[in-house]
């Protein structure tokens, strides 16, 4: 059993972004139900603003839809097919993906990915207003926790899953750090007592949006304080979602990569973790939270868009520079072969 | 209290056409009986909710073939008929001969053709009809190939007439695509009826990767080894992109596009996350044109730039061989009888379709004069465009057919109507018959072997002879009955 075979450049790519889709559209439900509790009478626009405004879209959706509102940007988000950054944008790079990878992903995770793709192609305009939204949300994550089950139980452990897995993690740990940006665009127009009681309302919904509430609750200390929120999203050893044990983890797999099967250029990614786990390191004052969390997640987010692309001209594009992950069809081929399939047999 | 299950088979007379079902035939051990009681006690609403279940398997499994439109790609099953068809032991030994002695002439001819030319010198096929031919490549001139095999996989299109006679309606000698479905039909079958196939004894059809990947290996260069292998795909928005996915799989090798490979110092590599690989041996499913844009068309992407320049040096073997057009054209073909005689010493054992060449005077003279008894096909076609049914034909119809083979009859060929048989299939209004074609796979490497059964389309329209998937058609399981055990 030849169980070191190569791996095509093409199918680590199609693996690191088949996960990051998938992940994407997993936070992205939670940011949308996050936003939904954040709503508040009157300022519904300015929390769904903040969506737009933590994934850097603005440009793009003023050009299609103008001043945004909460319908508005809903459906910018959950149903547009020109949005790449959607629930259907991401379904829909995650199946493209999962396609050039058939010969590779089981036949389960195949499957699933194929029926959930068309759940997802048919959510209706009716499902993102009540408390129907709250409902999609979780078919959403439920969808996407299958696949990584199905995945977990059924992906050949090779090379391929080590990229499957760094795609995921990157992408979760970036998104860690956009659900923690969207309070910072939340206006509290409130008194000081109300508004630190309502501050303490959105970080518990913080922390169940990425269902940690719970374990939060047993390694806090009782009086908890903002600076103990994100210590703990970014920086706990123990919670599957904070930036530091994704990155951990995703340097785990790149050693396997380098001991198990000989890869080379696995240096400057390593080497980048190194600062990711620096900068964790540092994040500690309570004046971060109030000051410098923004930026500060700002420079995380600059930092794994880093580690992604040393991954991706050791691996994936030194071949093809600056190539798409899945290129749109620049060149249909009407093969003879295909239409070969179809002969006619009328005789 | 047992109810006595209704005969679905009442209403299902065959006519004049000979049913692929039929009891009694010569080496049925009483199997298409048995298949009619069993699917008798299924009754007519379990076979729907049966084969509804099975359609929305094949959906979720994404068992499909694409259609394009302006702007979207929509994925298709190709619909399936859940009653099988059924081939006696002895009508496969027939086939099955039959398309080895094909593929035989098949490549002698090609061999020929790109060589000597004794077929030509001795007059038996015209030469501009080889040497004029688009599928001729001039650059296959003198190059030998392994155990002078052309064509590694074959598609041999197979109706039966009103007197129960094989004929070959095409030969498909360049990319033939359908096997895929012969093996995931069988898998359906096997889930969602196993009642109907318990305890028969059938020819398997699992064994076609491993076949394929065996002749790849042999017609691999020579000095290497442990070839690698790999399967040549345009991607993703290929209608047969299933296909090329199922068989890599089936064979264990990678599924490569264009841009995976590489060539250097006349070498093919892919490109893997550890650097370049080398590649020995392609099962290509891109046409001629689009294989090596420095040689063919300049514009395409979807090739490799230097990979005809590497198979010339004989450092990798591609599968089908460049230039196995001339071989399955509509035009050759008329002369197939006559090749298989010419290189083998044999007669047929699979007759043709009787065929008039246009490009010929008597040919067209016969043609125009019984235009409304024949089916008139354009040679350069395929997909069932362009042919007008004689018999079925409006005036206008048969007039606009007289001109277009008045204006280039080089293009055209007829042939007389062939009541093509039937098969019992499911439709709204119960089980009724409707016509079948078979396509049998063959695989040659060193040797020939076909793949027991093949993919056996049927026409979903009642009395529509059109069995193409872009034009509606469907598929049916197709089963080999074993040799009978008791000999």
């Amino acid at each position: 059993m030849n169980q070191n075979g190569p791996l095509l450049a093409r199918y680590a790519e199609s693996l690191f972004w088949m996960a990051r889709y998938m992940e994407r559209l997993e936070n992205l439900a939670r940011l949308i139900d996050v936003t939904q509790t954040f709503e508040s009478p009157g300022f519904e626009t300015e929390a769904w603003d903040a969506l737009i405004r933590i994934h850097a879209d603005e440009a793009d959706f003023a050009k299609k839809y103008g001043t945004p509102d909460p319908e508005t940007v809903k459906h910018y988000y959950l149903l547009a097919r020109d949005n790449p950054n959607s629930i259907y944008g991401s379904i829909e790079g995650a199946r493209t993906n999962a396609r050039t990878l058939r010969p590779l992903i089981s036949t389960e995770m195949w499957k699933h990915l194929n029926v959930f793709h068309r759940d997802l192609a048919l959510v209706q305009e009716d499902e993102l207003s009540g408390d129907s939204l709250s409902r999609l949300c979780s078919r959403i994550k439920e969808g996407v926790q299958t696949h990584t089950g199905i995945t977990e139980g059924t992906l050949f452990r090779d090379q391929g899953w080590h990229f499957y897995e760094i795609g995921r993690l990157i992408e979760r740990a970036d998104q860690t750090t956009r659900l923690l940006d969207i309070k910072f665009h939340r206006l509290a127009p409130r008194g000081q007592e109300e508004k630190r009681q309502e501050e303490r309302t959105q970080w518990g919904g913080i922390l169940r949006a990425v269902a940690g509430y719970h374990a939060f609750r047993r390694v806090a200390p009782v009086d908890f304080g903002p600076s103990d929120v994100c210590s703990f999203l970014l920086a706990d050893a123990s919670f599957p979602r904070s930036v530091l044990l994704c990155v951990s983890q995703a340097e785990w797999h790149l050693t396997q990569l380098r001991t198990s099967y000989n890869l080379r250029g696995t240096l400057t990614a390593l080497e980048q973790i190194e600062e990711v786990r620096a900068a964790l390191r540092d994040f500690r004052s309570e004046e971060l939270v109030h000051e410098g969390l923004h930026d500060f997640l700002d420079r995380l987010q600059r930092d794994l868009i880093a580690l992604a692309a040393d991954i991706g001209t050791a691996f994936f594009r030194d071949w093809r520079p600056n190539a798409e992950p899945v290129a749109p069809p620049t060149q249909t081929q009407t093969e003879p072969a295909a239409a070969e399939a179809e002969a006619p047999s009328s005789s | 209290m047992a109810e006595i299950p209704q005969d679905l088979f009442r209403d299902c007379d065959p006519g004049p056409y000979i049913c692929e079902l039929q009891p009694g035939r010569p080496g049925d051990n009483g199997a298409a009986q048995t298949v009619r009681d069993r699917i008798c006690a299924i009754g007519l609403d379990g076979l729907r909710a049966r084969a509804t279940a099975a359609e929305n398997d094949l959906m979720s499994l994404g068992v499909t073939f694409t259609v394009y439109s302006e702007a979207t790609a929509i994925d298709r099953i190709l619909p399936f008929d859940c009653i099988p068809r059924i081939i006696t032991a002895a009508e496969w030994r027939k086939l099955e001969t039959g398309v080895q002695q094909r593929v035989a002439a098949i490549n002698c001819f090609l061999s020929d053709i790109y060589h000597e030319r004794r077929i030509i010198r001795d007059g038996i096929v015209p030469a501009d009809l080889i040497l004029g031919n688009p599928n001729y490549r001039p650059e296959m001139e003198g190059f030998p190939v392994r155990f002078g095999t052309y064509v590694h996989i074959c598609g041999i299109d197979i109706i039966r007439d009103q007197e129960g006679e094989f004929r070959v309606l095409e030969d498909n000698a360049r990319t033939p695509s359908g096997v895929s479905y012969v093996i995931e039909n069988r898998h359906l079958m096997r889930r969602a009826f196993p009642d109907l196939l318990a305890g028969m004894s059938l020819m398997p059809v699992d064994d076609y990767g491993r076949r394929l990947r065996e002749a790849l290996t042999e017609i691999a260069p020579e000095s290497v080894l442990d070839p690698q292998v790999v399967l040549l795909s345009p991607g993703i928005y290929n209608s047969a992109y299933f296909e090329h996915v199922f068989l890599a799989r089936e064979m264990g090798v990678p599924l490569v596009e264009g841009a995976d490979l590489t060539v250097e110092n006349d070498r093919v590599f892919m490109r893997t996350t550890a650097g370049l690989r080398a590649v020995h041996s392609i099962y290509r499913r891109l046409g001629d044109d689009f294989l090596d844009p420095t040689v063919f068309r300049p514009d395409s992407m979807l090739g490799v730039p230097g990979l005809i320049q590497a198979w010339r040096k004989g450092n990798v073997a591609l599968a089908n061989a460049v230039g196995t057009g001339v071989a399955d054209d509509k035009a050759v073909y008329a002369y197939m009888p006559r090749i298989i005689k010419y290189y083998l010493d044999q007669e047929p054992i699979l007759a043709n379709v009787q065929t008039h060449i246009c490009r010929e005077a008597e040919g067209l003279a016969y043609t125009l004069d019984h235009l409304h008894e024949l089916v008139t096909k354009p040679v350069g076609e395929s997909g069932g465009y362009g042919i007008t049914i004689g018999p079925r034909a409006s005036k206008t119809e048969l007039d606009d057919a007289r001109a277009a083979l008045i204006a280039n009859p080089s293009n055209w060929i007829s042939q007389p109507m062939i009541g093509l048989s039937v098969g019992p299939t499911l439709t709204d209004e119960g089980i009724r018959p409707r016509h079948l074609d078979l396509r049998p796979f063959a695989v040659t490497g060193r040797s020939t072997w076909v793949l027991p059964g093949g993919l056996s389309r049927v026409a979903l329209k009642s009395g529509s002879l059109i069995v193409n998937s872009s034009q509606g058609g469907g598929s049916k399981d197709t089963w080999v009955l074993a040799e009978d055990s008791r000999r």
